[in-house]
């Protein structure tokens, strides 16, 4: 017969699924009871546990046994009769599997609560029906809040000793619910329960007819998890490269949330280079798609450099590329407090970076709610903070996606975890997130919005012309850093202002001291560097000037860009030609040095290509003449078209 | 069902994989620690799960106390070849001829709580800075504080107090010289998800975990085979008896089943239905209820 039964149970089990859960209560709430209580009435304790209970019960002189002690591990832990770390324990029923992250709920422990619900599907909050709800009973709501635990199931125990009251259970339902206003808990039930009379805890009990929802148990196998999964952005945090032979080269990692199919387009950060997934392997299959939580490996169909701490994500949704934001820092460590003047290691991902904390902007009384202001955080104290971090992490806000929105700190000389945050947002405000949006998406047309007029004024561009005695135009100036555009162009400049003309210079040098200081290497941001400058050339053009632009603009199509905003004779691509040794010798600020240590990005010959014109209106070769001598020959071509 | 639904055998495999290819990526000299038993052999064949097509990218080490059942040996060698891992064994038994350690004294000395001398020795001789072990939470009291990257110091001690906590799927395994990590990947797994996990993968095991016959002793309540490293004390007899192991280790201190289960179905269901933990037929762990965390105090597994 038992046999029977167990040959149905394997049937079964082959479709459970698995719930993590954390339990906290204040000592004495009846949590390790309660615990004992699920694991003894749903079958898990196994008879050689039951009879080690029992002769340690006997010891202690109890005379029943005490379920309590089954979840109770290490020895220091016993003697103060408290649990103090975080034990896992395992049970399930025909439904579901659940992993217990038992932890203690005194404010001390705050450290290892939030341990245990970082993972966690559902929380168990007790409440002793005598007391009621107690600063205790909101910490640990605003902890399961704060860690973006979905279900919180309030269970108020004790009810034998409160003959199983409703009115006492609906007031503390009512006083809690008030509370709970403040928080974000997408699911809250309540369920009045005795741990050690098990009423309502595996079935129902008659003690409490008027309680009309499941006992817990049967509450945590049927609420729906599946709906708290994240398959939307799809985030593939590279954790390893593997490269048997020449043919593969596959990225290994877990799809920590959304789905991929083969054939969509992707985009690795922070390269921001585009490929298409070729295939995504798991052992010796293949398959269509990859799924939130699944470890897999994906090929692409272009062979880009991606390494472990790289992020590949769908090109149409990218996460904030940012190091700088605000987070909810939970401090952890015992014997340093916070400071804003340390470097930190800080882990997100699979990448490691350094980071400081720059300030904290508030710290969070966990029993209140209640913002105070403060410089440092200790041990089990929470707060918002700033920080800035040495390379751009790829991070959605913690509500968004729990597994890019949480990172640690790491003490860089002993390598202890301090600290874990929440990422809330990046620093730069939403007007800037909406303007760079918008930015974007001009990136893609290039267009002027339509509703915009050009604003001719009272000075025509033919009156300028006249006063000046010239034509504007454009001179472009494109090669190697170290090519000599800079020394060229300010030649140019000198003679023509020499000979009276109406001339402006703009240089890399100058543009990046305001114009361009928000922007960094990464291929977005160069483009929008040249979009910029065009943008600006061609204003400075418009009120008649002749503009001398010495960019490097290495990629044919940011030029052709820049190109495709002037007409033809009012555009003069100018390549100062150089070949990469000569101008590294050249080199005196060591800037290519830099480059190849990997300490400086964005370099043209470097890191990213540098794409010779094919075409150019004129080429001066800067390896054999001087400066002196190719700035002639500019005035001499460009005379016939101003 | 959904198309995106997972189950718990899913859901573990993932997450031991992950655990696994990030101790490759975080370390640079890691080592997978390999018993014989079950749980190393399903721990090895994550490993090589998580780097196909590549290799396993780390070796694998046996420390072997010498007292073996014979099958443990040629499947363990014929099992490499399958997963095409490298190997390296050290023996208790050089422990004990160099003066390392000292045979427990009287009648069928066990030599589980020596390998802990030879396994350090072993881990600094090659320089390993990070072990890689198969033990389970839900195995024994103590383990079930134990991390996924759990810290060991100098000395290769574990300190309760002193662990990192773990959030999300961050692990740090940053540590100063000297001293090591050892991560367990299958710390979430229950022994019958580990028998599921082998039935679905139909994975072969060792025909010790299944039914067989064989000279046992009764000592206790613990049935012990009886062989070379296991003689029979005064005032026991023996008897024959339909048995199987639930864990295979040292053969002076690991207690036999009785069972009749034939395939891995019957272990699957006679597992759903037990109502002894597995360690409850281990002798070792049967001396004092602190045992194991004595023992993993001082650099135990
Ligand atoms: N009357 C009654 N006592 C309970 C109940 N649950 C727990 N207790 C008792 O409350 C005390 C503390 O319980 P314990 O589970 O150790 O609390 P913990 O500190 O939250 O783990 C013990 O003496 C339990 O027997 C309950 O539902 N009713």
């Amino acid at each position: 017969m038992k046999n029977a039964a167990a040959k149905k149970e394997a049937a079964l089990v082959k479709t459970r699924d698995l719930l993590r859960f954390t339990t906290a209560g204040s000592v004495d709430d009846g949590k390790s009871t309660l615990i004992g209580r699920m694991l003894h009435d749903s079958k898990q304790i196994f008879q050689d546990q039951l009879d080690q209970l029992a002769a340690v019960s006997k010891l202690r002189g109890d005379e029943k046994v005490d379920l309590a002690l089954l979840t109770d591990g290490l020895r220091a832990e016993r003697e103060q009769g408290i649990t103090i770390d975080v034990a896992y324990r395992y049970f399930s029923t025909t439904r579901r599997k659940f992993i217990i992250a038992d932890t203690p709920g005194h404010e001390q422990y705050t450290r290892n609560m939030v341990t245990g619900a970082s993972t966690a599907d559902l929380a168990i909050l007790l409440i002793d029906a005598r007391n009621g709800v107690l600063t205790q009973s909101k910490r640990h709501g605003i902890i399961a809040s704060l860690l973006g635990i979905p279900h919180v199931v309030v269970c108020i125990n004790k009810m034998d000793l409160v003959d199983y009251s409703k009115e006492r259970f609906d007031e503390i339902v009512q006083e809690y619910k008030e509370f709970a206003l403040k928080l974000n808990v997408k699911d809250l039930e309540f369920i009045p329960v005795s741990a050690l009379m098990g009423d309502n805890v595996v079935s129902r009990s008659s003690n409490t007819p008027w309680y009309e929802g499941l006992p817990l148990l049967q509450f945590m196998e049927s609420v729906t998890i599946s709906a708290d999964r994240n398959l939307v952005d799809f985030r593939f945090p590279v954790q390893y490269v593997i490269r048997p032979h020449q043919d593969f080269r596959g990225f290994s990692g877990s799809v920590v949330s959304g789905t991929i199919r083969v054939g969509e387009e992707v985009i690795a950060l922070p390269s921001m280079q585009h490929s298409r997934v070729k295939g995504v392997h798991f052992y010796k299959k293949e398959f269509q798609e990859a799924t939130e939580g699944q470890s897999v490996i994906l090929t692409l169909e272009d062979e880009i450099d991606i390494s472990r701490g790289d992020m590949i994500v769908r090109r149409q949704n990218i996460p904030h590329v940012e190091n700088e934001f605000e987070a909810i820092l939970v401090w952890m460590d015992e014997r340093h407090d916070l400071s804003t003047e340390n470097r930190y290691i800080l882990q997100h991902t699979t990448q490691t970076t350094q980071a400081f904390v720059d300030e904290v902007v508030y710290q969070l009384d966990v029993n209140s709610l209640h913002r105070a202001a403060a410089t440092t955080l200790s041990l089990n104290e929470i707060g918002r903070v700033k920080v800035t971090t040495a390379r751009q992490l790829f991070f959605d806000p913690y509500d968004r996606n729990r597994w890019t929105g949480g990172f640690i700190l790491i003490d860089p000389d002993d390598f202890r975890t301090v600290a874990s945050g929440t990422i809330r947002h990046s620093s730069r405000s939403t007007i800037d997130e909406l303007k760079k949006k918008q930015r974007k998406e001009r990136l893609e047309t290039d267009a002027p919005p339509r509703e915009i007029q050009w604003d001719p004024g009272l000075v025509a561009l033919e009156d300028r012309v006249r006063k000046n005695g010239h034509k504007p135009l454009c001179i472009w100036l494109t090669g190697l850093h170290g090519a000599g555009k800079s020394t060229i162009g300010q030649q140019v400049e000198k003679k023509l202002f020499d000979r009276g003309c109406q001339v402006v210079r703009l240089d890399n040098e100058n543009v990046r001291r305001g114009l361009n200081a928000d922007l960094d290497h990464t291929r977005v941001d160069r483009e929008e560097y040249v979009r910029r400058v065009g943008h600006l050339c061609r204003l400075l053009y418009d009120y008649g000037n002749v503009v001398i632009c010495t960019f490097a603009s290495p990629l044919k199509s940011e030029r052709a860009r820049v190109r495709s905003m002037f007409t033809e004779q009012t555009f003069v691509e100018v390549h100062v030609d150089v070949s990469l040794t000569e101008a590294e010798r050249r080199d005196s600020k060591g800037v290519y040095e830099q480059a190849r240590g990997g300490k400086a990005r964005g370099l043209a010959g470097v890191d990213v290509p540098y794409e010779s014109p094919v075409d150019p209106e004129l080429r001066l070769d800067a390896e054999r003449c001087d400066a002196i001598n190719n700035a002639e020959r500019v005035i001499e071509f460009i005379s016939e078209l101003i | 069902m959904s198309q995106y639904f997972r189950d718990t055998l899913d859901i573990l495999e993932a997450e031991a994989i992950y655990l696994i290819r990030e101790v490759a990526a975080q370390f640079e000299r890691p080592v997978m620690l390999f018993s014989g038993g079950k749980d190393s052999i399903l721990m090895s064949y994550l490993a090589h799960k998580a780097f196909w097509p590549g290799k396993i990218p780390f070796p694998l080490m046996h420390i072997d106390t010498g007292h073996n059942f014979d099958e443990t040996l040629s499947f363990r060698d014929q099992w490499m070849k399958q997963i095409g891992a490298t190997l390296i064994v050290r023996l208790v038994e050089d422990s004990i001829r160099l003066g390392r350690v000292k045979e427990e004294e009287g009648p069928n000395p066990s030599r589980n709580a020596l390998q802990t001398v030879t396994l350090l020795d072993a881990l600094s001789e090659y320089k390993f800075d990070c072990a890689l072990g198969g033990a389970r939470r839900d195995e024994e009291k103590a383990r079930a504080k134990e991390r996924f990257f759990s810290f060991r110091d100098r000395f290769g001690q574990w300190d309760p107090k002193n662990q990192r906590p773990e959030l999300w799927n961050l692990y740090n395994g940053m540590k100063r010289p000297g001293e090591h990590i050892r991560a367990f990947p299958i710390s979430n797994w229950t022994e019958l998800d580990v028998w599921q996990y082998i039935q679905r993968e139909n994975l072969e095991m060792p025909m010790l975990y299944f039914t067989h016959q064989r000279e046992i002793v009764r000592r206790g309540n613990v049935i012990l085979a009886l062989g070379a490293y296991n003689t029979l004390l005064e005032g026991e007899c023996s008897e024959n008896a339909w048995v199987r192991f639930r864990t295979i280790g040292d053969m002076t201190c690991t207690g036999a089943t009785e069972s009749r289960a034939e395939c891995l179905q019957d272990i699957v269901n006679e597992i759903a239905a037990t109502r002894v933990t597995e360690r409850g037929g281990r002798a070792d762990d049967q001396r004092s209820e602190a045992a194991m965390e004595d023992r993993k105090k001082r650099g135990y597994f």
